[in-house]
């Protein structure tokens, strides 16, 4: 089974957010960039399925020229091949996104039997991309799944509801978005990374439309205003602790 | 298709018949957008109980047998229908998992921007959240029918004095590829034990615990406060504890009385699981580690000293 | 956390493994009340310590580099943090392993005996994943260890708290050092003002920016050292302790990997220099992991890994193993690659303690903390000394263009004489444009373009029938027209651009009072004399060598070296009286300097002068202005080349008429332009004259080096009390001048050590002397005209017998037969010094 899993380039943050000076993005001269922690166990599905079915994995991303580093990290850990939708680096709504993804997948020409994405990318949280992009291709989606199953051709998900799990059966090809935990990605090997370079990878400039859902400044909330009472130092501030415990009603 | 300006339609999610609060959230928000106009409310399945006192003067509730299981693009099927109806100027549901993906389905059925975990609205201009709340984003959304839905927990409910809302049955008309996807079975959690989400103490701690069996004085104290225990994103990424077990933005979010965070530093992926607590008291050995600004209490010190002193002083008056 | 403090004895900013340190051994050495300050939290605030490998190999070519890194070993030890687990350096080149051989000689020089050099097989058998077949071999050092850098600066600081000497405050921010007259007043911090006439910068990367604060400078850049973590190691798993394997070093690529629990960690200095300005290092809140660890950059270690998959597949190359953690470390680079340590000398009582790595971190701490206190350390710190830079070495553009190039040297094979290529042509004699016609080879010395020897004179070569050099590595840096120009000086004259002299004028009442009170020597001396004296520091051991040309009643000039200059400057500054009276001005750049010696340099001079330079008028020892043409030259008769005679000096836009004008009287003379290589080496070592940095070191005595005068002058100087002490001791070394009996070795090429090699007896035992300092090679060269090649050494007196034949040096791990050939200070040539006395 093919199956495609897409991704998106977002950086790794600190104990604080910090904006460029325009309020339009995340400073980011010294931050490392990866996926969506939901992507990677997406990118490790993908693996885990072809290694079990067979099929071909391909990763897709639409983000900046740099983004080929996070493609070529999904490789790493197993993606046979990579397409890459290459933006300026301005972010693309979600409406926009879907439509790229979808021309892609069409262009590609490849019968995947299952898109994979993550349930929200970790930046913009719109919780919509791959619900989109099952409606324009015309496939059922299910989401915020934590467990895949396929046997002859039909899909078993497995989706956290009220302490227990529901379960979705739904037939192949289908669109799943997944959250961290459906597995425990594996570290990219050292001949992972040296395979991962030269892999191929897929670069097209896709054309961006108008944004309907228009960003116009980013701001960084203003803190909780807390500065936390302090109860003391190591091991003495046990009883503090308790009398507090005991305060809020919990002991 | 031409929309009402002041008509504001709201998807409820029920617990059968109890709305979410979450979704009561979404009615408080929605109020304002309405300018006073009575708000439409649309539900499935059974109707939700004392929507009136939320300002809600329409419940459209749509009947199917389909509803008897989850199929969220039959749900997002019946709100499409409605808004056809209805041409409302808004379309609000809670933020929550269900709303979100319902929310997505009626705008990739209506080919319309949604706003997504929104913290403010005014007309077509929204404020949502980013980075799990950590970031916020000011956008305008370009449609007649502004699609968003509401974060959790950002607003407070607020009831109304109205009349019992006036009911409007339907029965959506549900293609095949509307009820393709739906829950068919359920698995049960292995019972035993306090589930992090809905846990009243939560007692965690981050990389400082030093290895999966550096856990046992944090279930120790957990236990003792019956409560469960939680870990950050660089623990469960060690292997030291499940998935299950992380707080934070890519893992569960958690509403706690108090949560205890030890050896944690506050880094954003983790502080958007746990702003839902009530109470946060952080054990570190960095007076200026970022949880401190985010926490009520604070215990300057190495958690594998400060735990087992907690835990031993609750003990000790208990008389255990 | 207690009470803010408002004043200190020292307040020391930054808590890393040299900031704990450090201020544990000032507690130690008796200050009471010290202050120790980091704006992150304990106990990792956020610097390079946090993330740095903290592997140890104790040794390293530099002396000074060896002492500090096994003082800190030594420390490491005591704190029980030191897990010793070996080290191998190993070769896939065979020019890798000829510097191997030459680690071996800086091992028994430095007294690190266990070191050995290993084969293949041996190497497979200490690291069984390795794949020995692309080695050629290794050199295994099995005292190498891993330290808990974190944990022992704890240590010490806790130690330091518990004692009552130190008050430590974290999360506390420096926003300013105050500085008034010159001299350091306060530290202003977050949490208040701290008032101390002592303060140290000890935050590493930070440090520029520190400095800043208060208008002295640090000159290092942060640059990035990138590493990653891969397992879990299947065989790692199976390991009874948490490093069993010895550490790798894979010299060739720049890379190495050592077992770090069931991982194995990989780092690498064989990425492009990756720089970064200080202003830029994030906030510790705005950092994703700490201030000092950048997002790794996975292309510039790409080629890297396929070098560590050649060297360890069945780790590296095992699918299981996982990449599991990637950094780019920060880490503080310098200009020539040493720490940078002591008081700035832009503001008395701020002192750095800079570029410090975790190996030497304690055994900075302990040196520092004895120089602040007691005005000495034990260890001679002199190529770290932070007043060595000169005015252009301190800027941006300079630090950046050397570490740029350094960095790729990393455990690279740097040959003792290698030359700099960035940065260059900063300083140029007056006399620049003429060398270049004749070809001249330039060395840098403190920035200036020197001439090391000329081309043009390659047809000396010949005449003089000067053999070239077989082996390749001896033959390097160096060309055989050096010695074709000494026996051309020796046999006609010579002429030397002496540009890169520092120079100094001391002047006023005090200027008597204050030189007496610095050197060695009796400067209360005629004027017109010149005298030559070591510089002592407390300890009677030399700090410096120079000379001082009293040019008034009330005025002299200081000529030292270059390099040195600097150091020397601060160091006579530090001594000027504070009423006033006597001022240091720095004229180094007014003044340019040619030298001509040889048997026809006075005719030379003679016909360029209507003065009388004969030896009646003018004798050794002595200047005085005369007329050269329109210029008034400063001549001063002196030699270290051993030869008949004159510095002459001229202000520096005159420097290239006072050249022409020599060149052309010196044409009857067959007056020959020579390079450094004779005035540093070739000339110097046959006169057995000593050099500062190479035999005069604060670790050796006057009376060891042979210099002392038959009486000590009765005004008080620095270190006399100690060199009274010394003239009453038997010296414990004697420094003498030996030659090699037999050069060739056992591939049959002749070969020619370059300095710094051991000195044994022929079975190889090493000399230790009754201070426990071994014998070695302190300068080596040809003396052309005696025909030999001469060793410097200081050797135990046991061994210090004329004529003994019981010594080699060892070289290349082969042992070469010497000859003690001269005991003490006299010359191997000319040992009545007619020459320069004719």
């Amino acid at each position: 089974m093919n199956v495609l899993t897409c991704v998106k380039r977002v950086p790794m943050t600190g104990g604080t957010i910090v904006l460029t000076e325009d309020e339009q993005a995340i400073e980011t001269r010294h931050l490392g960039f990866t996926i969506s922690p939901h992507e990677e166990c997406g990118v490790e599905e993908a693996v885990r399925l072809v290694e079990a079915h067979g099929g071909e994995s391909v990763v897709l991303t639409l983000g900046p020229a740099e983004a080929e580093e996070q493609l070529r990290d999904c490789m790493a850990i197993g993606a046979d091949r990579a397409i890459h939708l290459v933006t300026d680096g301005e972010e693309w709504d979600p409406q926009a996104t879907a439509a790229a993804v979808v021309d892609a997948i069409r262009a590609d020409g490849t019968a995947y039997a299952l898109i994979l994405f993550g349930n929200e990318s970790a930046d913009a949280g719109n919780y919509q991309v791959a619900i989109r992009v099952a409606h324009a291709l015309g496939l059922p989606v299910v989401s915020g799944i934590k467990g895949i199953g396929v046997s002859d051709g039909q899909l078993r998900c497995e989706r956290e509801s009220g302490g227990g799990r529901d379960v979705y059966e739904l037939p192949l090809p289908a669109v799943v978005s997944v959250l961290e935990g459906l597995n425990l990605p594996r570290y990219p090997s050292v001949p992972g990374r040296m395979r991962a370079k030269s892999k191929p990878v897929a670069a097209s400039i896709p054309s961006r439309p108008e944004s309907r859902l228009e960003r116009k400044r980013l701001v960084v909330p203003a803190g909780q205003g807390k500065q936390a009472e302090i109860l003391g130092q190591g091991a003495d501030a046990a009883p503090r602790v308790v009398e507090i415990l005991q305060q809020i009603g919990v002991l | 298709m031409t929309p009402s300006t002041r008509k504001v339609l709201v998807v409820i999610e029920h617990a059968d018949g109890a709305p979410t609060e979450p979704s009561l959230q979404a009615l408080t928000f929605a109020r304002p957008l309405a300018a006073g106009e009575p708000l439409h409310a649309l539900a499935v399945g059974l109707a939700p109980r004392g929507l009136g006192d939320h300002g809600v003067g329409t419940l459209h509730l749509a009947e199917h047998e389909a509803f008897g299981s989850y199929a969220p693009a039959a749900v997002a099927r019946s709100v499409v229908e409605t808004i056809q109806r209805l041409t409302p100027s808004a379309v609000i549901a809670a933020g929550s998992e269900l709303g979100n993906e319902v929310m997505a389905h009626v705008a990739a059925m209506l080919d319309l921007p949604l706003a997504a975990n929104c913290v403010s609205a005014t007309g077509a201009d929204v404020t949502r959240i980013r980075w799990g709340g950590s970031l916020l984003e000011e956008a305008t959304v370009h449609a007649d029918t502004v699609l968003l839905t509401v974060q959790p927990h950002t607003v407070a409910v607020e009831t109304t004095t109205a009349e019992e809302p006036a009911g409007e049955l339907f029965t959506p008309e549900l293609s095949a590829a509307d009820l393709a996807v739906r829950v068919t079975g359920r698995v049960e959690a292995a019972t035993g034990g306090v589930s992090l989400a809905d846990a009243k103490v939560v007692v965690s701690a981050g990389r400082g615990a030093g290895s999966a069996e550096g856990f046992g004085i944090i279930e120790e104290l957990a236990g003792l406060l019956g409560g469960a225990v939680g870990c950050s994103r660089a623990v469960t990424m060690a292997g030291w504890r499940p998935h299950t077990d992380q707080v934070g933005q890519t893992g569960t979010k958690i509403a706690p009385e108090i949560y205890i965070a030890s050896g944690i530093s506050g880094a954003t992926q983790h502080m958007a699981g746990c702003k839902g607590a009530k109470k946060i008291l952080a054990i570190n050995t960095d007076p200026d580690a970022p949880i401190f600004a985010s926490a009520d209490y604070g215990v300057i010190g190495d958690l594998r000293e400060v735990v087992p002193a907690i835990s031993a002083e609750i003990r000790r008056v208990k008389g255990l | 956390m207690s009470e803010f403090a408002d004043s200190a004895r020292a307040v020391v900013i930054g808590c890393g493994i040299v900031g704990n340190s450090l201020a544990y051994h000032l507690t130690r050495q008796g200050w009471t009340d010290v202050v120790l300050i980091d704006k992150g939290p304990l106990p990792n605030p956020g610097g390079s310590t946090g993330h740095a490998s903290n592997f140890i190999f104790p040794v390293d070519h530099s002396k000074e580099m060896t002492q500090l890194t096994l003082e800190s070993q030594g420390q490491y030890i005591e704190l029980g943090v030191n897990t010793e687990c070996g080290g191998i350096e190993v070769a896939r080149t065979e020019e890798r392993m000829e510097e191997l051989r030459r680690r071996m000689a800086s091992a028994k020089s430095w007294g690190v005996d266990s070191a050995r050099l290993v084969t293949p097989a041996e190497i497979k058998e200490l690291v069984p994943f390795i794949d020995e077949s692309i080695l050629l071999g290794g050199f295994y050092s099995p005292t190498v260890s891993v330290v808990d850098s974190l944990r022992a600066g704890t240590l010490m600081r806790e130690a330091a708290v518990e004692s009552g000497a130190l008050t430590v405050f974290a999360s506390t921010e420096v926003a300013g050092i105050d500085v008034e007259h010159g001299r350091v007043t306060r530290v202003r911090t977050s949490r208040g003002d701290i008032e101390a006439e002592t303060v140290v910068i000890a935050c590493g990367v930070w440090g520029p920016l520190l400095a800043a604060m208060a208008g002295a400078r640090i000159p290092l850049v942060p640059m990035v050292h990138q590493m990653i973590d891969i397992g879990p190691v299947p065989r790692f798993e199976k390991t009874s302790k948490a490093i069993e394997y010895p550490i790798v070093r894979d010299m060739d690529v720049l890379m190495y990997e050592r077992q770090d629990g069931i991982g194995l960690e990989v780092g690498s200095y064989a990425h492009r220099s990756i720089q970064h300005d200080p202003e830029e290092i994030p906030s510790i809140e705005a950092a994703a992991l700490s201030p000092t660890e950048f997002p790794f950059t996975q292309t510039d270690f790409d080629p890297q890994l396929a070098d560590a998959l050649d060297l360890m597949p069945e780790i590296v190359g095992d699918e299981s193993v996982g990449v599991k953690y990637s950094i780019n470390g920060l880490i503080s680079l310098t200009p020539d690659g040493m720490p940078i340590l002591g008081e700035t000398p832009e503001v008395k009582g701020l002192w750095s303690a800079a570029a410090v790595w975790v190996k030497e971190g304690p055994g900075v701490g302990k040196s520092l903390a004895e120089w602040m206190v007691h005005g000495e350390s034990h260890i001679d710190l002199h190529s770290s000394d932070i007043s060595r830079f000169h005015p252009h070495q301190q800027t941006r553009a300079h630090v950046r263009a050397r570490t740029f190039e350094a960095f790729p040297k990393t455990y690279g094979i740097v040959h003792p004489s290698e030359q700099w290529a960035s940065d260059r042509n900063l300083r140029l004699s007056p006399m620049h444009e003429r060398q270049k016609e004749l070809g001249a080879v330039f060395y840098e010395a403190a920035g200036w373009e020197r001439p090391q020897w000329y081309e043009a004179n390659e047809p000396l070569v010949a005449r003089y029938g000067v053999a070239a050099r077989e082996a390749e590595w001896d033959a390097r840096w160096w060309s055989p027209i050096i010695n074709a120009e000494h026996l051309a000086m020796r046999e006609h004259a010579g002429l030397f651009d002496l540009s890169a002299f520092a120079i100094f004028d001391v002047n006023g009442a005090g200027a008597l009072d204050a030189l007496q009170r610095a050197v060695l020597a009796q400067v209360d001396v005629a004027v017109g004399r010149v005298v030559y004296t070591p510089v002592l520091g407390r300890g009677g051991g030399f700090k410096s060598d120079l000379t001082i040309m009293r040019l008034g009643d009330d005025s002299f000039r200081i000529v030292t070296g270059g390099a040195h200059g600097m150091a020397d400057k601060k160091l006579f500054a530090d001594l000027l009286p504070a009423d006033g009276s006597a001022s240091l001005v720095d004229v180094t750049t007014a003044w340019t300097t040619i030298g001509v010696w040889g048997p026809r340099a006075r005719d030379i001079l003679a016909a360029v002068t209507s003065d009388d330079v004969s030896n009646e008028a003018f004798p050794f020892g002595t200047c005085r202005t005369i007329e050269i043409g329109s210029q008034l030259v400063l001549a001063s008769r002196i030699s270290y080349v051993g030869d008949l005679g004159w510095e002459l000096y001229v202000p520096i836009e005159q420097g290239a008429r006072l050249w022409d004008v020599l060149w052309e009287a010196g044409r009857p003379h067959s007056l020959t332009a020579c390079g450094i290589g004779v005035y540093g080496t070739t000339g110097r070592l046959e006169k057995c004259y000593r050099a500062y940095a190479a035999e005069l070191e604060s670790e050796y005595t006057v009376v060891e080096a042979g210099m002392q005068r038959p009486k000590v002058k009765e005004q008080d100087f620095v270190g006399k009390e100690s060199h009274l002490r010394h003239r009453e001791e038997e010296p414990a070394a004697i420094l003498c001048t030996l030659t090699i009996d037999d050069h060739s070795s056992a591939s049959g090429l002749a070969r020619y050590p370059l300095g710094r090699e051991p000195i044994t007896l022929r079975d190889g035992t090493p000399l230790t002397d009754a201070k426990g300092r071994r014998s070695y090679v302190t300068s080596a060269g040809t003396g052309p005209s005696v025909g030999k090649y001469i060793l410097m050494a200081y050797l135990p007196p046991e061994y210090a017998v004329e004529g003994s034949q019981e010594l080699a040096v060892e070289y290349m791990t082969e042992r070469f037969p010497v000859t003690v050939d001269v005991v003490g200070p006299r010359p191997i040539f000319d040992p009545e010094n007619a020459r320069i006395r004719s």
